[in-house]
């Protein structure tokens, strides 16, 4: 089996290597300061089991977990993050607060274990959808461009559409593919800036220059950018609502 | 800030009411002397309507300038210079007029002693008026100031632990602790050394609100002790005083969360290491103190708007030196800037 500890204390890894070293089975790959290395270290290795922190440099331990295609088997290790751990107490997925004990320790282990791999999949990604709620992440998306990361901070998106399996992003800055929903977006991006006027578009209402009539009950939003994108009917509706007409 | 009593609509009303009231009785009384009402109804207008501005004027000049001292000297003399250009204007309007008469322009001589006296009784009025307005005002000012000071100390003092010790630093510092235990136990017992002195240093500063930059800067140095625990070769510091500046005093407990504040801007914003600089130096006899961290322009949204925590600092100064100009951010070249200015004015009549 192996183990990847990713957290940027050097103290705080070493007694989750500590604890391991109970665990003979279990060998520690490589440990990682931060969610960047920690990306490349899971896919050059393809460890069973992750120890996770969450609060760490540029990008923080559910942000990296989502950039993970086939994401491993996690434990997330955390000191006091309020909204973190209220998701985690509404979705079966294990965390341990520091400081932890060596009992707490081997009893997450144990759970591990027992746990079905499928099920445990379908949990985190639950437990990363509600994360994506919270103030920490609200105001930025963290997408995988090549082999790059970037951060977008939702000022700079101008809108979104719906692409298969996936949410192409346009920005300032380009296009991005993330593989969420569009429901996900709706629902975790600020209300106020973004409306789905669509089935397959989210757009920034700080770009809307005109709405022109378009066909029988629907309208085209033009921005400011030259792009005309088709509204629906409920789409209108929530346009006319938040821009006030 | 403070409204100029001529904007409140209840005086409007009765500074108006006042003036249509005088122009009336003045105009009766001129006419009783025989005058026709032409002359009786210029004369009171003319009159009535330049006091009125003059009135107006002094208050107006209030909101801008008022003595700490002699003030009612102050008030004497206006009025009584407000009044002698009043009757100056008058007479030479009045003259322009009805030079052709001269049984009034007999009577304007005369009547210019009884004029001057009421101009003077008005302007003087009004004056006083001015004064108790804005002196009530800046009373309510400074104790509205005063109950919010002492609303925050007893706030602060509740959420104390809460605000100074996250429990983020708390926690992470026992899980270093925890982890050194096992490895090194005599590291371990000496962090917990550290962060005993650092909580029993934050409890204590309860009493004295003021305390010399020098002991600040040590308190700070329990803090940064144990975050280079925690965060190792990541994180540098630097502290730099200039001249005697250790020797001036600050609020307690300011200087903490904002080197807090720029340690996790920093730490967050890079995954390189990280340097924290702290300068104090001496100008215009204030103390100047600059805490400087590196950011990323990119991404620096993760943290929400650099610097919340510099918040309650700015508040907490403006609190205790009615002014909002002293805590100062600045992004420049990748690097936040936190300026602070603590005025010594506070400190000259009890310095030790």
């Amino acid at each position: 089996m192996k183990a990847i500890i990713i957290d940027d204390e050097e103290l705080a890894r070493s007694i989750v290597k500590e604890y391991l070293s109970a665990w003979p089975s279990i060998k520690v790959v490589q440990e990682c300061n931060d969610g960047f290395e920690g990306i490349k270290a899971i896919q050059q290795h393809r460890p069973d089991l992750i120890f996770l922190d969450i609060q760490m440099p540029k990008i923080n331990g559910f942000e990296m977990l989502e950039l993970i295609e086939q994401p491993p088997a996690v434990i997330f290790t955390t000191a006091f993050e309020e909204y973190a751990i209220k998701a985690f107490e509404s979705h079966a997925v294990d965390y341990l607060l520091k400081p932890f004990s060596k009992e707490r320790f081997d009893k997450a282990l144990q759970k591990w274990q027992q746990q079905n791999p499928q099920q445990r999949t379908a949990e985190t990604q639950k437990l990363l959808d509600a994360a994506g709620l919270t103030p920490a992440q609200n105001n930025r998306v963290v997408v995988k461009d090549n082999a790059k990361i970037k951060i977008i901070p939702t000022a700079q998106i101008r809108y979104l559409e719906a692409a298969d399996d996936y949410v192409k992003i346009h920005t300032t800055d380009g296009c991005f593919l993330k593989n969420k929903t569009m429901g996900y977006f709706e629902e975790t991006l600020d209300e106020q800036n973004f409306i789905r006027i669509h089935r397959s578009y989210i757009i920034n209402i700080q770009l809307i220059s005109r709405i022109d009539p378009y066909e029988k009950d629907s309208h085209l939003a033009v921005l400011s950018i030259g792009v005309k994108l088709p509204v629906s009917k409920s789409g209108y509706a929530k346009l006319k609502q938040v821009l006030g007409i | 800030m403070i409204q100029p009593v001529t904007t409140a609509s209840k005086f409007r009303i009765s500074f108006l009411s006042w003036w249509m009231v005088w122009i009336f009785v003045q105009w009766l009384v001129i006419s009783s002397y025989g005058f026709d009402s032409t002359i009786s109804i210029t004369d009171s207008f003319v009159c009535n309507i330049l006091l009125a501005g003059a009135c107006l004027l002094i208050t107006n000049n209030m909101k801008f300038y008022l003595p700490q001292k002699e003030r009612y000297w102050y008030i004497l003399i206006t009025s009584v210079v407000i009044s002698a250009i009043w009757l100056f204007a008058v007479k030479s309007i009045l003259h322009i007029f009805f030079k052709n008469d001269p049984g009034y322009t007999v009577f304007l001589e005369r009547s210019l002693y009884i004029r001057f006296v009421i101009g003077f009784l008005m302007t003087g009025c009004m004056a006083i008026i001015g004064l108790l307005w804005y002196t009530l005002r800046e009373q309510q000012a400074a104790d509205k100031r005063k109950e919010e000071a002492e609303q925050m100390t007893k706030d602060a003092e509740l959420s104390k632990l809460r605000q100074q010790l996250q429990p983020h630093f708390l926690f992470n510092s026992l899980n270093s602790i925890s982890a050194l235990a096992g490895s090194q136990p005599e590291k371990a017992r000496h962090m917990i050394q550290q962060l005993s002195d650092f909580l029993r240093g934050t409890l204590k500063r309860d009493n004295h609100q003021h305390v010399s930059l020098e002991e600040e800067l040590h308190h700070l140095g329990l803090y940064l002790d144990i975050e280079k625990v925690r965060f190792g070769r990541r994180l540098q510091t630097e502290i730099m005083v200039s001249g005697n500046a250790s020797m001036l005093r600050l609020p307690s407990l300011l200087l903490q969360p904002v080197v807090e504040n720029a340690i996790k801007f920093g730490l967050y914003d890079t995954t390189e290491m990280v340097m924290i600089r702290i300068e104090a130096g001496i100008a215009d006899k204030d103390l100047f103190i600059t805490v400087t961290n590196p950011f990323d322009e990119a991404t620096s949204v993760s943290t929400q708007g650099t610097g919340f925590g510099l918040v309650s600092i700015r508040r907490r100064l403006y609190l205790l030196f009615a002014r909002n100009d002293l805590l100062v951010t600045e992004k420049k070249d990748n690097r936040f800037i936190t300026h602070i200015r603590i005025p010594q004015y506070l400190y000259e009549s009890n310095h030790h």
